[in-house]
């Protein structure tokens, strides 16, 4: 058991995917000398040679489609994308190749490639820095796509991800890098796609992924200060859900709120609304909600604080499942 | 990886600044070259009538797949037609352990990679979206992006690198996917990665109705150098040439001398696809043109002149064009219909709760016909 930074948990399961497997190659921008612009991959170059750690040229199509190429081969790479808006230019070798070659050639060709992608907002970035595009992702077949929320996560998620046959996005969530807790690298991973029940309640369900599950997990706290035992679920993995992990705790809460940094039409909240109200509409008593970014591109730094969801924002979808006193109801209108 | 050209024993790509390089002429008259006749000095009587072979039942299966689709069997067909010695010239100067990434014209060269006529046609019947296992030839299931393929072949071709072999990775594109970023990005990669990989381009004049004039003002060929790469233009409808230029191109990438640009100056005779209705943008007289260069007959010419034109080899031209056609024909028709589950087949390599949750679903909805989900 070792405290480290999310950061450095994932450089460790990096470098015990390199040192376990010689087919693991990582591509990316600046991840050689300098170790990536978060450091996530410090020191990986210099202990494993340029030919398995890549500093690629300035081009995201061609880090992806080179991923293509090597995994033809047989590698296993793993890409890392700087930051999340600038995943676009990779986004057509992304949906049309890395998603569909494994279906297109009848499971002849694997396409084990982890895609690496710091998101989210919170710390002060310009444009293009701070974006949560894992709609994007989940709405593709092909796909497997996941987010961590704590270092332990991040150590056996990134492992998990790069031993899949099947592509993965890793979506990190990139303000909680520096946030601290314990790896323990003997411990039993869960499998890949299932959620985790990070507190037991019995009021509501809270799902959250990636950087929101501390903000949901302290939103629970606080409402249990004010009586109302809420049940925080990280869902770990977005492509595919664990539906059956999220509908046990509804049938039990009978009320869901589910929270993102991404933009709210057409998000992860939206499917989940969707699907748990097909699951056990009979057993909700009240209508799912959404706390999520707005439908607007992500604000200027100033303004973010306003975008993301928070504590309190969160606090406010509680009441009003539970019927309380709410922003809404304040205003009138229904809630 | 990075290492001085200069100390390495690596062919040096052939150039012909303003004109092609050429061996075999319309006229079939062959011409010598001191630079590319080496490496063509093993071709001799046989392997000029194989190739002759190759050309003729590849248009042959061509013009029968049109015809399929014209018969309403095949949903849609991308004819090569005038395009065979392109294709033919670079694939039969591939090794085995090469790997191949095309764009979805080149049946002539999966034909020399020894994909089976049957394979060529799933794709086009709606039956599958790959006809072969990609390992089983070592060309890659044609894309369908245009230019998407060339980043594959350079990741490939890195992967050689890095695995210290000395197969070589070939890409096949157009002239209109030039335009694209990945093909830059893809010559930015093979560049400074070293890869050993070749960039074959078939400049066949059109990209569906726009003319290459409206992709680039200069040759294409001219644009590899600025990149690093340097490049060859040769004659597309001269098998002889082409192969000469192929093979300089990967003994210099097997040799560690990184990648090579083959601008192959060929001309689409027929439609882009059997949707495509070229008789509203093509010049009759330039197509006229380009059919007096014709591939086959200016090797017909050859053979002739070398007294090697007889009527045996004619006789089993025909009777093997004949029969790749009628395999085709037969192939096609056989093909069977794929199952209603397969839907869900192959997605994912490893178990997909949401995915297969959907198959019960949908399987459950079918048996409520007798029969229907098998």
């Amino acid at each position: 058991m070792t405290e480290l930074t999310l950061a450095k948990a994932i450089n460790l399961g990096l470098r015990r995917s390199l040192e376990g497997d010689d087919r693991v190659v990582l591509i990316g921008e600046d991840i050689g000398k300098l170790g990536g612009v978060f450091r996530v991959t410090d020191g990986l170059q210099a202990d494993f040679g340029a030919r398995r750690v890549i500093d690629a040229p300035l081009a995201e199509s061609a880090i992806i489609g080179t991923a293509v190429g090597l995994a033809f081969r047989g590698f296993r790479p793993v890409c890392e994308i700087q930051f999340d808006g600038f995943i676009y230019p990779g986004f057509d070798q992304i949906v049309a190749q890395v998603a569909k070659l494994h279906y297109r050639t009848a499971g002849a060709v694997r396409m084990p490639i982890t895609i690496r992608v710091p998101f989210g907002g919170g710390i002060g970035a310009v444009e293009h820095h701070s974006e949560s595009p894992e709609a994007y992702f989940t709405h593709t077949s092909g796909l497997r796509v996941v987010s961590c929320s704590n270092p332990q996560d991040a150590y056996a998620m990134v492992r998990q991800a790069i031993a899949c046959d099947d592509p993965v996005l890793f979506f990190e969530p990139k303000r909680r890098y520096w946030a601290t807790g314990d790896v323990d690298e003997d411990a039993d991973a869960p499998a890949l796609g299932s959620a985790r029940i990070v507190q037991p309640g019995g009021d509501v369900t809270l799902v959250a992924y990636g950087p929101l599950v501390t903000t949901a997990h302290d939103a629970a706290l606080a409402a249990l200060d004010d009586g109302v035992s809420v049940e925080v679920i990280d869902l770990r993995s977005l492509s595919p859900v664990d539906f059956d992990c999220v509908e046990a705790s509804v049938r039990k809460t009978g009320r869901l709120v589910v929270a993102h940094e991404a933009q709210h039409f057409g998000g992860l909240g939206a499917e989940l609304a969707s699907a748990i109200t097909e699951r056990c509409f009979f057993h909700l008593e009240a209508p799912p909600v959404r706390v999520t970014g707005f439908d607007t591109p992500y604000p200027a730094a100033k303004l973010e604080r306003h975008f993301l969801p928070d504590l309190d924002r969160i606090l406010d979808a509680v009441d009003r499942v539970m019927g309380r006193e709410n922003s809404l109801s304040r205003a009138g209108a229904s809630a | 990886m990075l290492r001085s050209l200069d100390q390495l024993d690596v062919p040096t790509p052939v150039t012909a600044p303003g004109t092609l390089l050429q061996l075999l002429p319309p006229d079939g008259e062959r011409v010598p070259h001191p630079d590319l006749d080496p490496w063509i000095a093993d071709i001799d009587g046989a392997a000029l009538a194989a190739l002759y072979d190759d050309l003729s039942v590849i248009r042959r299966l061509d013009v029968e797949a049109t015809a399929l689709q014209r018969q309403g069997e095949l949903g849609l067909w991308p004819p090569l037609l005038g395009q065979e010695a392109a294709q033919v010239g670079s694939a039969r100067a591939l090794r085995g352990d090469d790997f191949v990434f095309t764009s979805y014209r080149e049946n002539g060269v999966a034909y020399c990679r020894g994909v089976s006529v049957a394979q060529l046609l799933p794709v086009w019947r709606g039956t599958a979206l790959s006809g072969w296992n990609p390992y089983d030839v070592g060309m890659a299931t044609p894309a369908v992006i245009i230019g998407a393929q060339t980043l594959h072949a350079t990741g490939y071709a890195l992967g050689c690198e890095i695995d210290g072999v000395d197969s070589v990775a070939v890409a096949y594109f157009g002239d209109g996917a030039t335009s694209q970023g990945d093909v830059s990005e893809a010559m930015v990669y093979a560049a400074s990665f070293h890869a050993p990989v070749v960039f074959f381009c078939q400049n066949n004049h059109w990209a569906i109705s726009e003319p290459v004039a409206l992709q680039t003002t200069r040759p294409i060929a001219a644009r590899a150098p600025a990149f690093g790469i340097p490049s060859m233009r040769v004659d597309g409808n001269d098998v002889l040439a082409v192969m000469a230029a192929t093979r300089i191109a990967l003994d210099r990438a097997r040799r560690g001398g990184g990648p090579t640009f083959i601008e192959a100056v060929t001309y689409r005779m027929g439609p882009h696809t059997t949707s495509d209705d070229p008789g509203r943008y093509v010049d009759p007289v330039e197509r006229a043109e380009w059919a007096a260069k014709d591939p086959i007959d200016r090797l017909e010419r050859h053979l002739d002149a070398l007294g090697l034109l007889t009527d045996e080899l004619r006789r089993s031209v025909r009777t093997s064009s004949d029969a790749a056609a009628a395999e085709l024909r037969r192939a096609c028709l056989a093909l069977p219909e794929p199952a209603a589950l397969t839907v869900f087949d192959n997605v994912y390599a490893e178990p997909h709760a949401g995915l297969d949750r959907q198959r019960r679903e949908y399987s459950a909805y079918l048996d409520m016909f007798d029969g229907s989900a098998s």
